[in-house]
């Protein structure tokens, strides 16, 4: 927006998303300060972290998470800000409901107090979590001091083998470059793995993309992204429409285009991923082994991998699919969307799951609840022994009822296995959705190329 | 915010790479709305045993680290989740400087924001650190964000870089909403060509 002399240039915010987790101490800053909000007609608000997944998101047992979102509905009253409450139609994971709102579009600027805001990328937005001071700068200005990002192009090459989802890929990336590889980076994904992914396999990946370190992921928009957002409620409509797309096409990145890095990765080499450790770098195929630490190339490696091992309670050479499971988590902002659900409702056709797991499957919003249950995957599901809860971001964090007991080992769609994250002791392997779903039918891991679909 | 000048004080080392939010302070206690009071549940899950009471093993419960206020660590300090509790917490419980061979970029924006100094160094000072504060008892060091240095009184010194916008709001204290909001006409303007609105 401008250059102030002496300070980092100041970045206009066209999209602000709010919920209740890291708002209520940056709007008591408001209050203090005797600010206001500047554009309440730019913030978007939820509740989605502390919400029970139960029927009608009921009842609320915890007082604590009860005092929160009733901070937030007071601080909405008081700063002149729509709310979308628990009992509002529209309703869902902040990452979710910005997309299906038609909210999020390309060009815009996008934050939230939460890491994964990154998810908005997808549809070549420059999108990036901020803390709570942050929240309370944009609520104040609309506007945030930033410095111009490195950037960096992850390009996939070829086309996603049968069975490897979106979830491998960005499992894969990690993998690949580690936790930090991507740190003070912007990514671009390119590649014909990308251009082949729907709008909800990029959101997956740009989602995952601050699990590389990155300060946003993103990839140019293109087609998908238009006929994704053709008609939804705050997308431009008649002419504007028209005008929108045009101006959109543009965003693309020129040909011969300079990275400060570029990373390549050939998809053929991709395979379903599932992650042995305690951070979602700590990955390998489906059909291999659980790595060795004495194999680590550093002591800083073989100390922590040794140290993931003793929590996840694993032993080095053990095969994946024989690492069998007590939980199965099919939520989150990172694989709650329809298509996710689609995906697993066609492994869980026909079977049931293994009787001793206990399997969830949490929509991302009301509106991915309604649609979903609109193509009966809820009854495919519920015959095959899933629940099937309401929307929130539920066991990805466990800020809600839904948390793992100690020792209790899960295959989780969510973005993170890091120790105690689904509930103190638990122990979270991240896979897809078919992954997962296959995982809740067999009670062990296993590799959904070879899958019986009924 | 508060400001930074020049600190010293007694080195905790917590010799682990990738330390993640979660862990600093876990879900649970992100439900409170206010924003002091979170010292008590820094570490709380690696402070404690799984019957919750405390781990002596673990570093920050040696009464030698009793009273730290600068954290040295292994790379990318601070990854994952954007809660701002973390440096809260870690504000609450007395430090005023961590030191890593890297962090992760929200978590040392906040730390900005509250007055708590994150400080690069290569991996090789940072390992000579950590050795230090393991074997040396009662081991200090001075951070000087005027200069730019951090050192021991036994001959370890080293300088560090910082964005200069951020090292003079450091240094400065300063109210960065302020700052911005003194920029009000220009924002308007921009609204006003961008959206048709005045």
């Amino acid at each position: 927006m401008c250059e102030p002399p002496g300070q980092p240039p100041l970045l206009y915010v066209d999209l602000h998303l709010v919920h209740e987790v890291t708002s209520p101490q940056a709007f008591d800053g408001l209050r203090a300060a005797g600010r206001r909000v500047r554009q309440p007609g730019r913030t978007l608000v939820t509740v989605d972290h502390n919400v029970p997944t139960t029927p009608g998101h009921l009842p609320i047992t915890d007082p604590i998470a009860a005092r929160q979102m009733e901070a937030l509905r007071r601080n909405c009253q008081e700063f002149g800000l729509t709310l979308y409450d628990v009992d509002s139609p529209d309703q869902g994971i902040v990452h979710v409901i910005g997309p299906e709102l038609g909210a999020t579009q390309p060009g815009l600027t996008i934050v939230c107090g939460d890491s994964h805001t990154s998810t908005h990328g997808a549809f070549g937005a420059l999108a990036f979590g901020v803390g709570t001071s942050e929240v309370e700068h944009v609520l104040a200005t609309q506007c945030l001091p930033q410095q111009k990002p490195r950037t960096m192009e992850i390009r996939i090459n070829g086309p996603l083998p049968e069975g490897v989802a979106a979830k491998d890929l960005v499992l894969g990336i990690i993998g690949s470059i580690g936790t930090d590889g991507a740190t003070g980076h912007v990514v671009e994904y390119t590649g014909e793995a990308v251009r082949g992914l729907s709008m909800e396999g990029r959101m997956t990946v740009c989602n995952m993309s601050i699990e590389a370190g990155a300060r946003a992921g993103m990839v140019a928009p293109d087609e998908v992204t238009f006929a994704y957002l053709r008609g939804r409620r705050f997308s431009p409509q008649g002419s504007a429409w028209d005008e929108a797309v045009a101006r959109w096409s543009a965003l693309r990145s020129e040909p011969g285009a300079r990275y400060d890095k570029v990373i390549e990765i050939d998809a053929a080499k991709l395979a379903p991923f599932v992650t042995w450790g305690t951070n979602p770098g700590m990955v390998v195929p489906v059909t291999g082994r659980v790595p060795d630490p004495a194999a680590a190339r550093t002591t800083a490696e073989r100390s922590a991998a040794e140290r993931a091992l003793q929590y996840m309670a694993l032993t080095a050479g053990t095969a994946i699919e024989q690492i069998s499971v007590d939980r199965v988590f099919i939520g989150s902002c990172t694989n709650s969307r329809i298509e996710d659900l689609r995906a697993a409702a066609r492994v869980a056709r026909g079977h049931k799951v293994n009787p001793k797991v206990r399997a969830m499957v949490v929509p991302g919003s009301q509106a991915v609840r309604r649609e979903a249950e609109g193509e009966g995957l809820h009854e495919i599901f519920r015959a095959a022994g899933f629940e099937w809860r309401d929307s929130g971001c539920s066991m990805c964090l466990g800020m809600n009822p839904d948390v793992l007991q100690p020792g209790e080992r899960c295959a989780s769609t969510s973005n993170r296995n890091f120790e105690g994250r689904q509930g103190r002791g638990g122990r979270t392997h991240l896979v897809s959705p078919m992954m997962a779903a296959a995982a809740a039918i067999e009670g062990h891991f296993t590799d959904i190329r070879k899958w019986r679909f009924q | 915010m508060k400001a930074f000048r020049t600190h010293t004080g007694l080195v905790a080392p917590l010799d682990r790479a990738n330390v993640d939010t979660d862990q600093i302070i876990p879900k649970e206690f992100l439900k409170r709305i206010e924003r002091t009071g979170f010292g008590e549940f820094l570490f709380y899950d690696w402070r404690r045993k799984p019957d919750r009471t405390l781990d002596p093993d673990f570093v920050l419960n040696q009464p030698r680290y009793k009273g730290a206020s600068i954290l040295v660590a292994d790379r990318n300090f601070g990854c994952g989740s954007s809660r701002e509790h973390a440096p809260w917490a870690l504000d609450d419980f007395g430090f005023r400087v961590i030191i890593a061979p890297s962090f992760a970029d929200i978590f040392a924006n906040n730390c900005v924001k509250n007055g708590l100094l994150t400080v690069v160094l290569l991996e090789a000072q940072v390992a000579t650190l950590m050795k230090r504060a393991q074997e040396i008892e009662g081991y200090r060091l001075t951070v000087d964000l005027e200069k730019r240095q951090v050192r021991d009184d036994s001959g370890f010194s080293a300088s560090f870089t910082m964005d200069d916008f951020n090292r003079r709001c450091l240094l400065e204290g300063l109210d960065d909403i302020g700052l911005t909001l003194q920029h009000q006409a220009e924002i308007a303007a921009y609204e006003a060509q961008r959206f048709g609105v005045v």
